[in-house]
């Protein structure tokens, strides 16, 4: 495999980001997109270069070192990328969507003072997510991390000129500096117990392990804990709603299909870890499907229209943490892949909305628009059709086979997560009659200005919708005649795993015909959930109460999100605030002694000595004839 | 009988007379500079220890036969000269400004 190919795929980005970093007032807008995207398009194309090149090689994984990088002690960390079936699937999701993306964000961002900033920060992203995914070890994974935290930070408060905006981007930057102090414990406990932090050394030893080692379990936790900040799952999802202040190509990218699921990447590279450790993945599974419907049971009554694809997010993370704890990791990876189609694409076609809209996000301020934005249209019709797990779109084949592993491992959760895609195919379809059915609700000045978008946002959009419609047939089940084509090509990576665990490997064991119920049964939910809203929304034309309305008990809890920030607020933002108050004052206190009162001492001192300057001539005459004298007789006493 | 020089009318008074002479006008000078509050009383006290230095200076030349004692006094009594035209000008322009010659005024100076 060329080194020099696998080296640009990273670097090509860090250019574009040095080229539109560092001459941004200068470069003209045009050519800020075109170095912008060609930096992502050619990362795609290496990606896909070295994808076949790795097929083609016997689909070997391999370990290519670029250089010593810290050597402490025993402690060995090179800087060596390695490649094998997980990261190039991700370097396709995150080149090949990133670089949809950043075609899209010519159009989206055209009028936008800060375009060559937005580039750059992009661009910087891909960088550091790329690292993260092709690192050989926990602490090339840890830069990217903390890399795409900075980027998420600085694209979330873009518009800086908006307080609540930066207020956004620095609740996203704290609330997963908790898991990222979780994730580095982590690490930390690795190097403790094995010694080393690359990933192919680490599972070896780990394979000496017997399944349930306490050190394991640790270890296993505090990364969940990271992954739980990075992937917004409860209780450290409330950045991510919030992280909507940002623009939306942004949320398409970072905050939908790529950063968030850095917390699925890692648990997938850990399988060894996490398989040694059943208990870990009970917590796992039980965080997961309690993320999935508390998130999509806030969705049901949002309004805007990024807020609800924003829980959907968060919710659909939480479908691929259940399926990372029932074992079904393969299954989760295809979740993935195809929440990366749909949800980019959902998050796209608000934006398309959006720009349509002249910045509206209140979907009570829509409807009707299938007419004016045709393409926008079929194909957030086409995402929405995939997310809510209808047949034969992306989000079907994904779901059903994290239900169904869900299913043979604990019934409750399959039931769980059977009436959260109950709650993911209504609210997306209420967010798709209401914003495209009906009458238009807006101003007469909006109703006036509402245009299909440029062809650099629409190609995008109907990239993504024909991968949201066909991506799922890489993973068709045995039960429905396929082959599941992702899953035997990953099966490598959990080779290690079966060795330590093989009971937790063994064969499905349903069979076919129940494969089939379970799936007629989401299915027929999501059905249902969509003809409810149908009547609701279309039939119906029910349009979401204005904010002044009272609601009753139960809806009004769930529309202000079950009081969770305030809650967060009054538990630990306030009483860290005033403790850091009382230490501040207390730190104030002991440093004004010693700071202030050398000062005092000094000034109090220099005051005594003033008053010998009384300004008197006589005095100071006075004073220097005793001088003379006291001189004289000092000499003559002496002598 | 030819006339007697200076030195020797000098010396016809004994050398302890001089000393005792000038170390009175001296304190006198001092006390003058400390007690009185006169501007030009002060000043003509300074000329007064100053003179006093000068007639010791002399004595000395004489009972020594030494002569640069008395390039000395000369020094002394230019520079004075001066330092008298530079001080008086000083008290002139201290009068315009305040209208008095007290120097318990002229305590602007402290700290």
């Amino acid at each position: 495999m060329p080194v020099t190919l696998l080296v640009l795929i990273p670097l090509l980005p860090l250019i574009g980001f040095l080229i539109n970093g560092i001459g941004f007032r200068h470069i003209p807008k045009g050519a800020v997109g075109l170095i912008g995207s060609l930096a992502a398009l050619g990362s795609f194309a290496a990606s896909v270069a070295v994808l076949l090149a790795f097929k083609e090689g016997g689909s070997q994984p391999m370990i290519v070192s670029l250089f010593d990088w810290i050597k402490v002690g025993e402690l060995n960390i090179p800087f060596s990328f390695q490649v094998d079936q997980l990261s190039l699937l991700m370097l396709m999701i995150i080149t090949g969507v990133g670089s949809l993306i950043h075609i899209y964000s010519i159009g989206y961002m055209k009028h936008d003072p800060g375009f060559g900033k937005f580039f750059s920060f992009l661009n910087l992203f891909l960088f550091f997510m790329l690292l993260l995914v092709l690192g050989s070890n926990y602490v090339i994974m840890f830069i990217g991390w903390e890399g795409v935290g900075l980027c998420s930070y600085l694209l979330i408060g873009f518009w800086n000129k908006n307080t609540d905006f930066n207020n956004a981007a620095r609740k996203a930057f704290i609330m997963n500096r908790i898991g990222d102090l979780g994730f580095l414990l982590g690490i930390f406990t690795i190097i403790h117990a094995f010694g080393s932090v690359e990933y192919t050394e680490v599972f070896r030893q780990a394979t000496g392990l017997p399944v349930g080692d306490h050190v394991v379990f640790a270890i296993t936790m505090l990364l969940f804990v990271g992954a739980m900040g990075k992937s917004a799952q409860i209780p450290l999802y409330t950045w991510l709603p919030d992280a909507m202040a940002g623009p939306t190509p942004v949320s398409a990218l970072i905050h939908a299909a790529t950063m968030v699921t850095a917390g699925i990447y890692m648990v997938i590279r850990s399988n060894v870890l996490y398989t040694l450790a059943p208990e870990t993945l009970e917590i796992v599974a039980v965080v997961g499907a309690v993320t999935a419907i508390f998130a999509a049971s806030i969705g049901l009554l949002q309004n805007d229209i990024k807020k609800v694809l924003a829980y959907s997010t968060v919710s659909q993370l939480g479908y691929m943490f259940l399926g990372l704890g029932v074992m079904a990791y393969s299954a989760s990876m295809f979740h993935v892949i195809t929440h990366a189609f749909f949800k980019a694409l959902l998050f796209l076609g608000a934006g398309s909305v959006i720009h349509a809209m002249s910045d509206e996000q209140d979907i009570r301020f829509m409807g009707g628009l299938r007419k004016k934005l045709p393409i926008t249209f079929i194909t957030f019709a086409v995402a929405t059709w995939a997310i809510a797990g209808l047949p034969p779109f992306a989000g079907f084949f994904s779901k059903d086979e994290i239900l169904a592993h869900a299913f043979e491992h604990n019934k409750l959760l399959w039931g769980i997560g059977v009436l959260g895609s109950a709650l993911t195919s209504f609210y997306m379809f209420r967010l798709l009659f209401l914003t495209f059915f009906g009458s238009f609700r807006g101003t007469h000045e909006q109703e006036h200005h509402l245009h299909e978008s440029p062809a650099a946002m629409t190609i995008p959009l109907v990239i993504l919708a024909l991968l949201s419609a066909v991506g799922g047939f890489i993973g068709v089940p045995e039960a429905l005649g396929g082959t599941h084509q992702l899953a035997e090509f990953m099966s490598p990576l959990f080779d290690t795993a079966r060795q330590v665990n093989p009971e937790a490997f063994a064969a499905t064991a349903l069979t076919h015909s129940e494969e089939w119920i379970l799936m007629a049964v989401s299915v027929a939910v999501a059905l249902i959930a969509a003809v409810i809203a149908y009547v609701m929304y279309i039939s119906r034309s029910a349009v979401p109460a204005p904010e002044s309305e009272a609601r009753t008990g139960v809806e009004n809890v769930v529309y202000h999100k079950y009081y969770i920030d305030e809650l967060y607020d009054t538990v630990f933002v306030k009483p860290m605030k005033s403790l850091s108050g009382v230490l501040s004052s207390f730190g104030e206190f002991v440093i004004d002694l010693f700071v202030e009162g050398t000062g005092k001492l000094v000034k109090g001192l220099s005051n005594l000595g003033r008053q010998t300057q009384t300004g008197s001539i006589g005095y100071y005459v006075f004073a220097m004839v005793v001088g003379i004298v006291v001189i004289l007789f000092w000499n003559l006493l002496l002598n | 009988m030819q006339e007697p020089s200076i030195p020797d009318i000098i010396q016809l008074i004994p050398l302890k007379s001089y000393l005792i002479l000038s170390t009175a006008l001296f304190v006198i000078g001092i006390l003058g500079v400390l007690i009185r509050r006169n501007a030009i009383v002060i000043f003509m006290s300074v000329e007064l220890m100053l003179n006093s230095v000068n007639l010791l200076l002399i004595a000395f030349s004489s009972y020594k036969s030494d002569p640069s004692a008395q390039v000395f006094v000369f020094f002394i009594m230019a520079v004075a000269a001066a330092e008298v035209a530079v001080g008086l000008a000083i008290i002139v322009m201290i009068y315009r400004n305040t209208r008095t010659i007290d120097i318990g005024f002229l305590n602007k100076l402290k700290g």
